[in-house]
């Protein structure tokens, strides 16, 4: 019976979408695995409520450490007390820097192996094999574990999936090591919108020198208000060069790399040097009217035709569709 | 080759905004306590460099006294690639003596950038883009048996390594920006400024460039020489002479399935050397071991139809049957493009000047009947190495006999041989320019009579755009076997930082002639005309100056390259 | 007085074009190395700190754990203002996985026991974000990671990141392990005269017995996360293509295209 340990990320009451998918995976391999999965929170205020409702992603029992939330050094004392107490043979964490962070940690003090940037989980004889992306995502390598398996995931990795019911919340007491007194949060998930930082947006509308002009970025920037939460504009190094938008928004191989959930390029070519700053876009969409941009051979939807008449027109519909 | 008339433009009416000596010559102008004092600054660390470099170690190895004298920095290779070698592209097939006098100990063998000793060779007429016609015999410029089949790019990682490890300093990611003079002599260089904003500004970590002065400088700087074109200018080297000429080639290295043995060298399509069209270009297929293939393309840089794009030539060169049956199934795995000196013997300016010598490419040092010129670049550093370790001892900065050991070396008698051999190729059609390059390359120069044609500055050829342009010839790109120019100038691993000021001095209101030339010419996708520009009369050209992989072809044509921040440009690894 | 020791790896050049040796699952390291970009800033940020009195340094040491090229990358660390270093090599090393280099890197840096470990949040090659909590957690030290902001106030660092919900600002009592991002700072460029200097600066060569590290902890032999195999990831469906010619028509079949993958 091999058991799987899954770190909870939670705040302000909510758990993480992240931790959610990682005990949702975590509960089908247990059930491969003939064991099963357990969610660790650690916080000072994590309500039986909170806590519980892990159950009904699959854990099958929700232990709570109280101690300071938003770093990792009381996360690994917790997982580390937590391991003590049964027969694990994996942690998961759902990815975000804490998962990063914890997981070397706890890897570290457990004498584990470690996988991170993991995208796919998988059983093989008995054993979970991690799978890694690397290359620029151009390849997948798998990762087995001797010992202890601790595996912190790629964000949006897995998805979460409702099964099984709210559980009761076990509390645990935890000798802290000195590292995590020498550590205090002093703000936590501060926001500051002014500057959205495009690689964290979920939608990300890039403007290409097919948009023409500095004040054309309007339009891109209606779509991007249209769809609201986290979408942002970017650009294309053409469109920084000629001087249209700042350096802080390029993206491509010599500027950021971002992993949106939508792209939406609006008069973008797509040169292999834009490409490889985008490629990992969960959706991609082009709009240019150059019917032959190297972007429409790896659009996920490409759309032939004049930007400066389509995009005002969707802005318009999407606004009205979210009503 | 007289200059066309065509209805066309010629580059040169449009001359960039630059003074060439009154912007890279200059006195020193650091305290002397914080320059950097050197013995010998070698500018550009190619094969001529490196051999000078090594050349210089071997002999001050044997001299504790002078080497002493030389002070902590005897040698000092100053080189704006990220390492030696990144901004080196040649087919290359080179001659083994020069380097075997310069390393009697070491065997071509046991080299990792020395790939096939080649057994076989022949010569192909590509008739049209479906046949060809291999000669029965290798005309004898193109054969090779003995000549090995190298990647230039590490050679001279190698040859840095050797230098750095006999006590050189290699100082990558440098450039050198002007040449220091005082008085009549060249007495050093000054490093180009890092950490310049798009307009030129300095930003937070802006590192000025330094003085380096030294005993002698060696200007081994390749194909467009920054300082050497400046000091030619300043000094008047180049009085009595003809302008230097380039031409310029893409090249191509592919993993292939089944082993392909032959260098073997074409002629023909898709360029076409009528006489009109002045396209006197050809391709090379060059085995580099048992599983990859050299493959290139050369063409002058004055042919007059605008849409000459040596990038697209060698695309379609790729398309003919000829070429494919040895690419099909393989994989390409490197790219890159260079401008060739191709003006010879006539064009080489004077090599000395007191302070300074001239080795290599950037002294026209490029045997072009045979297309060779890595071994003379190494051969002329050894020569320049000998002449200033002669001199330094003696306390003299008189490189002059330099001069004369070049024109008594394998280096002179042969650019003396095949000083017609070009110029006669360019002058008429290809049968009849064959056969009297031929006839020339047996006779060693002496027929036909007459001197041969005098050669015409590249950028003063008028550009059009033909009725039936050179363009339709081009294939679509596919990204697998057919490429772009961005996607191939993305695998040279050229990442040029986005806000560095341009290093590209163009006149940008031009002709549309002359922008469409510049556009196809350049086989990184630098040059640009917007869609909203007039079709026809001036034009505006946008210069995306970060792509530039520093190929030197605008300077043959009516601009100036000047070398960028110090690590900028390519990353060649395989070329 | 105190000492920074600042994390350094030799990297493939970004530039050159990486593969996975088919064999071993490992990258292929050959061809053009350099000093991982991400170290860079974590040397400036050692330099800023060292230059603006803000932590009283009397010297920047730069660490690393690699083959004998790796030499290289120390020679551009102290080009770059590092004042010595220290290069960990042994055949044994070969394999390590992350643990393992952690565990290693913490036995260097308690033998120059420093107040502050400086490292790049992140290697150009391996990315995995990770190395400094390992080497945090083997030195029992606080650590944090993914660092864009960094003031030191006496014995008390605080620092800024951005986390999973926000900007997370957070203070570590020295000696702590701080990995930092490249928008903490713009590193410089080395001057000429101090890359000329750089073979000059001391150089310490240890072997895993020289350091006193446990070889079976490390390399090949201490390795728990292995690598079994690789794949190609599945090919992605081709697109669909619209051919504006009605723009009412063309933006419903974006939207529906949209709502479809909830994206709106």
């Amino acid at each position: 019976m091999t058991n799987i340990l899954v770190y909870a990320l939670h705040h302000e009451g909510a758990i993480n979408k992240n931790s959610l998918g990682a005990v949702s995976t975590a509960a089908k391999l247990a059930g491969e695995l003939g064991g099963e999965a357990h969610a660790v929170f650690v916080g000072e205020d994590v309500s039986d409520e909170t806590a519980g409702s892990i159950g009904s992603y699959g854990a099958t029992k929700a232990f709570r450490v109280k101690a300071q939330a938003g770093v990792s050094q009381p996360v690994v004392d917790a997982l580390d007390a937590v391991l003590d107490t049964g027969d694990y043979g994996y942690v998961i964490f759902g990815g975000g820097l804490l998962g990063f962070e914890a997981g070397a940690g706890l890897a570290a003090r457990r004498g584990g192996g470690l996988g991170v940037e993991i995208t796919g989980l998988k059983v093989a004889d008995g054993k979970v094999v991690a799978e890694r992306p690397i290359l620029g995502d151009t390849q997948i390598s798998d990762i087995a574990f001797e010992g202890l398996g601790v595996i912190a995931a790629r964000l949006n990795a897995f998805e979460p999936v409702e099964s099984g019911s709210p559980v009761t919340v076990e509390d645990v007491d935890v000798t802290f090591s000195d590292a995590a007194g020498k550590v205090e949060v002093v703000t936590r998930g501060e926001q500051r919108g002014a500057d959205v930082n495009i690689e964290d947006a979920s939608v990300l509308v890039t403007g290409g020198r097919g948009l023409g002009s500095a004040e054309n970025f309007s339009v891109a920037d209606g779509l991007a208000a249209a769809f609201g939460g986290t979408a942002a504009v970017a650009a294309t190094r053409a469109a920084v060069d000629a001087g249209w938008f700042p350096y802080a928004g390029q993206i491509g191989q010599t500027g950021k790399t971002v992993a949106p959930k939508l792209y939406v390029g609006l008069g973008v070519s797509g040169a292999i040097q834009h490409k490889v700053g985008m490629q990992s876009a969960d959706n991609i969409v082009a709009i240019n009217k150059d019917g032959n941009a190297p972007i429409f051979e790896f659009a996920d939807l490409g759309v032939v035709g004049d930007l400066h008449s389509i995009v005002p027109a969707l802005a318009e519909a999407i606004k009205a569709k979210k009503g | 080759m007289a200059a066309s008339h065509n209805g066309g433009v010629a580059p040169s009416q449009f001359p960039p905004p630059v003074d060439v000596v009154e912007e890279f010559v200059a006195a020193p102008t650091d305290p002397e306590d914080e320059r950097i004092e050197v013995g010998v600054a070698i500018v550009g660390g190619g094969p001529a460099g490196l051999a000078c470099a090594n050349r210089l170690l071997q002999l001050l190895a044997e001299d504790p006294e002078l080497l002493e004298s030389l002070g902590e920095v005897p040698v000092a290779v100053i080189e704006k690639g990220k390492v030696c070698g990144a901004h080196n592209m040649s087919g290359a097939v080179m001659k083994p003596g020069p380097f075997k006098t310069l390393f009697p100990d070491v065997d071509l063998n046991d080299m990792p950038w020395a790939y096939t000793e080649a057994q076989d060779d022949g010569a192909v007429w590509l008739r049209n883009e479906k046949k060809s016609f291999s000669f029965p015999t290798t005309p004898p410029n193109f054969k090779n048996k003995g000549n090995w089949v190298i990647s230039i790019a590490q050679l001279c990682r190698w040859l840095a390594e050797q230098a750095e490890d006999a006590g050189a300093y290699i100082l990558t990611e440098t450039a050198a920006a002007k040449l220091l003079v005082d008085g009549d002599a060249v007495v050093g260089i000054r490093t180009g400024d890092k950490g310049r904003g798009k307009e030129g500004e300095e930003l937070r970590n802006f590192e000025p460039g330094m003085d380096m002065t030294a005993k002698a400088t060696v200007l081994a700087e390749g194909t467009w020489g920054h300082l050497t074109g400046a000091a030619v200018k300043r000094f008047d080297l180049a009085a009595g002479k003809d302008p230097a000429i380039w031409e310029i080639g893409a090249k191509e290295v592919w993993k292939v399935k089944t082993p392909f043995k032959k260098v073997i060298h074409t002629f023909g399509w898709p360029a076409r050397p009528q006489k009109k069209q002045a396209e006197a270009g050809g391709g090379w297929i060059y085995p580099l071991g048992d599983d990859q293939v050299s493959i290139g393309y050369v063409l002058p840089l004055h042919t007059p139809d605008a849409t000459a794009s040596v990038h697209d030539l060698l695309q379609a060169f790729k398309a003919h049957p000829y070429v494919r049956e040895i690419l099909e199934g393989g994989e390409r795995t490197a790219w890159g493009a260079k401008a060739i000196q191709a003006g010879g013997y006539k064009s080489m300016p004077k090599l000395s000047t007191p302070g300074a010598v001239i080795a290599g490419e950037c002294a026209s040092m490029v045997d072009m009947a045979r297309l060779k010129g890595v071994h003379m670049a190494i051969e002329a550093g050894r020569l320049a190495a000998e002449s200033i370790f002669t001199q330094l001892k003696a306390g003299s900065n008189d490189y002059s006999s330099y001069e004369t050991a070049i024109e008594d070396s394998l280096v002179g008698k042969t650019l003396r041989e095949v000083q017609n051999n070009r110029p006669l190729l360019d002058a008429h059609s290809l049968l009849v320019g064959a056969g009297l390059s031929g006839l020339d390359f047996v006779t060693k120069g002496k027929l036909p009579p007459g001197g041969g044609p005098s050669l015409h500055r590249d950028a003063e050829v008028e550009v059009s755009i033909p009725d039936k342009p050179l363009k339709d010839r081009y294939p679509q790109p596919d990204g697998k076997y057919f490429f772009d120019k961005l996607s191939s100038v993305f695998i040279t691993g050229n990442a040029t930082r986005d806000d560095a000021p341009s290093h590209i001095r163009i006149e940008k209101h031009v002709k549309r002639e002359v922008a469409e030339a510049w556009a196809w010419m350049c086989p990184a996708g630098v040059y640009e005309i917007e869609d909203d520009q007039p079709k026809e009369g001036f034009v505006d050209v946008t210069v995306n100056y970060t792509n530039c992989v520093q190929c030197g072809a605008i300077t043959a044509r009516g601009g100036r390259l000047t070398p960028p921040e110090g690590g900028d440009g390519p990353s060649y690894q395989a070329t | 007085m105190t000492k920074i020791v600042v994390l350094v790896k030799e990297v493939p050049d970004a530039a050159v074009q990486k593969q996975v040796d088919s064999s071993t699952g490992r990258l292929d390291r050959s061809g053009e190395k350099t000093l991982n970009p991400f170290d860079t800033h974590a040397i400036e940020a050692a330099l800023q700190l060292k230059e603006s009195g803000a932590l009283e340094v009397d010297e920047v040491v730069a660490i690393t754990v690699g083959p004998s090229t790796a030499v290289k990358a120390l020679h551009k660390a102290v080009s770059l203002g590092a004042d010595r270093s220290i290069h960990l090599t042994d055949d044994g090393l070969v394999g390590s996985d992350v643990v393992g280099t952690g565990y290693a890197l913490a036995e260097l840096i308690k033998r120059e026991n420093p107040g502050l470990v400086l490292a790049g949040q992140q290697s150009d090659d391996g990315q995995s974000y990770a190395v400094g909590a390992a080497v945090a957690e083997y030195l029992g030290w606080p650590g944090l990671t993914q660092v864009i902001k960094l003031d030191v106030d006496g014995q008390t660092i605080t620092a800024e990141r951005q986390a999973e919900y926000g900007y997370d600002t957070v203070k570590v009592t020295l000696p702590a392990v701080i990995s930092v991002g490249d928008a903490i700072n713009e590193p410089r460029y080395p001057s000429l005269k101090a890359i000329m200097g750089a073979k000059k600066k001391p150089l310490e060569s240890l072997s895993l017995g020289d350091a006193g590290i446990d070889a079976s902890k490390v390399g090949e032999a201490g390795r728990k996360a292995v690598w079994t195999g690789s794949q190609q990831p599945p090919a992605k469906a081709a697109g669909e293509l619209i051919e504006d010619e009605d723009t009412a028509a063309t933006v419903e079949k974006i939207v529906t295209w949209l709502d479809d993958r909830k994206l709106i």
